[in-house]
């Protein structure tokens, strides 16, 4: 077993561009349910819409980029409306179940074959970066060991982080982002002193719902591909485990808990494979290994919820349950 | 509590006791005279052995089966992802290819190579585009001629056809969605993990048969298993919880939690493929104008009978009335007496056994087990405690049948077989917007 080289592996997981969407969409649920306390179980959806908007635009309608991106970011807000409307007025289960409904209702839309020359069914779509590495400003060469299309991914993926952070956190300490967690601790207190409840809670879904959404643009381009696949309720419950490992009502928790999250799937991973190349676990095969991880990250989210729902640097005080 | 309380427990403790052996009996007897001849039918698929490349660790695999028979020496082509290759089936009709990296390919039979007189059946896609799910393996059934109608039917005759099913589809929803609904009434957790409770039903039924034991001991062994894993969680996860004043919300991602680590250990020991159950490939009979088969028939009345048996139980047993206390308001109903966990437990070995019986008959109906099956079926049996209204048990039987009607009668309007599941979803939806307590829920603030 190298050692090295499986050190080296995680920690380059840990800027992939994979990891700074997880970190962006991670960024959305706190605002949804760290500081708002929105029970949002359809990220996916969030994430789903965003990509496929971008896709579709620029792949049928051959549009730039910022096109793309503002088509990306129009239909999530759409979809969020979409989602407030009947939900923000229920309980937080209600909202649960609905947006893991609507959620699956967008993977099943853009899985069914009756619209293939649309979506591209199973298949995806592919093909839809071309014009965003034009906008690429590094010439070709070698940038930290990376080249140059894949910095410029990384580049993107964490600017977004970056300034996303940056304008969450703003947001949270203006006197807006204090009504929202009025709202979250105590919603009948915030409606008695005037404040429209409905309306910060849909604002927050959708400033939530567009994190999500250029989360899928980050997680798609460097594939230049989108499937349904990558789209399923799984994914909404990576990127809590993801929240709820970093501290859901900061900003800094979502992106750690991404890093966190993505350096422990690859170590263990890696080090299972060496453990099994070496002939340690005769009874392990390389695919079990792999699901062994995602048992361990099923039970790691119990654990966390129930030993440490505040997470690495979240404060107990700020939970958005008691 | 005063002496004779004390006196009475032990014949208290008996009534649950006996209650579940009523209901495993039952189910017992009725699968007994239903069994679809599991003996005179195919034993479970034997592990895919078909000869093919095995150079790369994803792979491809399915089997060819005409009427219970294996199909071998049929070319089947994978191209995708700029790979391309072809495998031959096994002379018992399994086949396997590995393909170089997860993703989507298109599958397709060459119907050349096929024995004369066999037919793919109608609808059957070939060549059809099959996607790794991260897993794997990914596996697809051709279905042959023979068991599927392809004669053209006339519309009423499809309707009636697709309202049966519907009626089956919904009546095994409404086995787990009756247990969810019970669970959420009586302690307010909305359970994410009770798909994987259907799972398991499944699962063990598969792995028993798999090493040959006779298939009423697999049923049996089976529902146990459910009613297991649910006494387990209540004892051991959900009881501490609640001790600990854990609020609903956190309980919540704590049953994703548990879901996502249930899923990952059924596919550790079960593994991607779909496999099927013994006895799950027969004949459609014809009664009068609707065609059906008698596995969704026997479900349906399987499925009628233990429903009547739990609505029975609830309206008319001294443990109903408590389970209904409890789900109404459990610190009234600690306060007259009713041991309130004692009950709670109850409800979670029914649930679990109610959640596995639902699983068997799921894997009947799709046809086939794969381990992620609960999930898939977990939204359709929200969607049917919802519309019914959280926590009333009647509610989540009405709305569940509801529900599989709903779904299976979207096909015969024209939606596609595919998106069948979207109408249930955008129905809940809806419901929610201007019913939101639910069909049969009582009207109060959900706001």
């Amino acid at each position: 077993m190298d050692f090295g080289q499986i050190l080296t592996e995680a920690l380059g997981e840990m800027v992939s561009p994979t990891t700074a969407a997880y970190a962006l969409a991670a960024l959305g649920l706190a605002v949804h349910f760290g500081y708002s306390g929105l029970l949002n179980f359809g990220q996916a959806g969030f994430i789903a819409v965003g990509s496929y908007g971008f896709a579709m635009t620029t792949i049928h309608f051959g549009a730039p980029f910022w096109l793309g991106l503002i088509v990306a970011i129009v239909t999530s807000v759409i979809f969020a409306l979409i989602l407030g409307i009947p939900t923000l007025r229920l309980r937080a289960d209600y909202l649960a179940i609905v947006t893991i409904a609507a959620a699956e209702i967008i993977r099943y839309v853009v899985t069914t074959n009756s619209l293939t020359d649309v979506t591209g069914s199973a298949n995806g779509l592919a093909g839809f970066r071309q014009d965003f590495l034009k906008l690429n400003p590094f010439p070709p060469g070698n940038y930290l060991g990376y080249n140059s299309p894949d910095f410029f991914y990384r580049v993107f993926g964490w600017g977004l982080v970056v300034i996303l952070g940056i304008i969450v956190w703003l947001l949270m300490r203006s006197p807006w982002g204090r009504v929202l967690k009025g709202i979250r601790e105590d919603e009948m207190a915030v409606r008695s002193l005037g404040k429209n409840v409905y309306s910060y809670k849909m604002q927050a879904l959708v400033i939530g719902g567009i994190c999500g959404a250029l989360a899928g643009l980050v997680f798609t381009l460097p594939r230049d591909v989108v499937q349904p696949a990558n789209y399923g309720t799984e994914l909404t419950f990576f990127l809590w485990t993801c929240l709820l490992l970093g501290g859901m009502a900061t900003v800094l928790g979502p992106v750690i808990g991404a890093m966190l999250f993505w350096v422990v799937l690859s170590l263990t991973q890696n080090i299972l494979f060496g453990l099994i190349q070496i002939g340690v676990l005769p009874f392990l095969s390389p695919t079990q290994a792999g699901q062994l991880r995602y048992i361990l990250v099923g039970v790691a989210l119990m654990l966390l919820m129930i030993f440490r729902p505040q997470g690495v640097f979240g404060n107990k005080k700020e939970l958005a349950f008691s | 509590m005063n002496r004779p309380g004390l006196a009475a427990y032990p014949a208290r403790l008996a009534r649950p006791l006996s209650a579940a052996g009523a209901v495993i009996g039952l189910l017992l007897a009725l699968f007994l005279v239903l069994a679809p001849s599991a003996e005179a039918s195919t034993s479970p698929s034997p592990a895919p052995s078909g000869s093919g490349s095995s150079q790369f660790q994803n792979t491809i695999s399915g089997f060819l089966r005409n009427n219970g028979q294996g199909i071998g020496g049929v070319k089947i082509n994978v191209k995708g992802n700029g790979f391309e290759g072809s495998t031959t089936s096994a002379d018992n009709g399994s086949w396997r290819i590995s393909v170089p990296t997860q993703g989507s390919y298109e599958v397709g039979i060459d119907e050349s190579t096929l024995p004369s007189g066999v037919k793919l059946a109608e609808g059957q896609e070939n060549p059809r585009t099959v996607t790794f799910n991260q897993t794997s393996n990914v596996s697809t059934i051709f279905a042959f001629g023979a068991g599927i109608t392809v004669h053209q039917q006339s519309f009423i005759s499809t309707l009636l056809n697709r309202l049966v099913a519907g009626l089956s589809f919904g009546l095994l929803l409404a086995l787990s969605a009756v247990g969810l609904s019970l669970i959420f009434g009586t302690t307010g957790l909305t359970n994410f993990a009770h798909g994987e409770m259907v799972t398991l039903g499944a699962v063990v039924v598969f792995a028993l048969s798999s090493v040959g034991a006779p298939f009423w001991v697999a049923i049996i062994v089976g529902l146990l298993a459910g009613a297991v894993f649910g006494y387990v969680q209540d004892a051991f996860l959900w009881k501490p919880l609640r001790r600990r004043g854990t609020g609903l919300v956190p309980m919540m991602i704590v049953s994703i939690g548990l879901a996502l680590a249930a899923r990952y250990v059924i596919l550790f020991f079960f593994g991607g493929a779909t496999q099927q159950l013994p006895g799950s490939q027969v004949q459609d009979i014809d009664l009068g104008p609707v065609s059906v088969s008698p596995l969704n028939l026997q479900s349906l009345v399987i499925s009628a009978v233990v429903i009547g048996l739990i609505g029975f139980l609830l309206l008319r047993t001294r443990l109903g009335k408590a389970t209904r206390a409890v789900a109404d308001n459990p610190a009234l109903a600690a306060a007259s007496g009713i041991d309130v966990d004692r009950v709670i437990r109850l409800v979670w070995v029914t649930g679990g056994l109610l959640a596995a019986l639902g699983g068997i008959l799921w894997a009947y109906y799709r046809p086939g087990v794969t381990f992620n099956m609960g999930q898939q079926i977990l939204l359709m049996i929200f969607a049917g405690v919802t519309l019914g209204g959280l926590g009333t048990v009647f509610g989540a039987l009405v709305g569940s049948i509801v529900v599989g009607v709903f779904v299976e009668l979207t096909t015969v309007f024209g939606v596609t077989a595919d998106l069948k599941y979207v109408g249930a979803l955008v129905i809940m939806i809806l419901v929610l917007l201007f019913r939101p307590q639910g069909i049969l829920g009582r009207r109060e603030r959900v706001g």
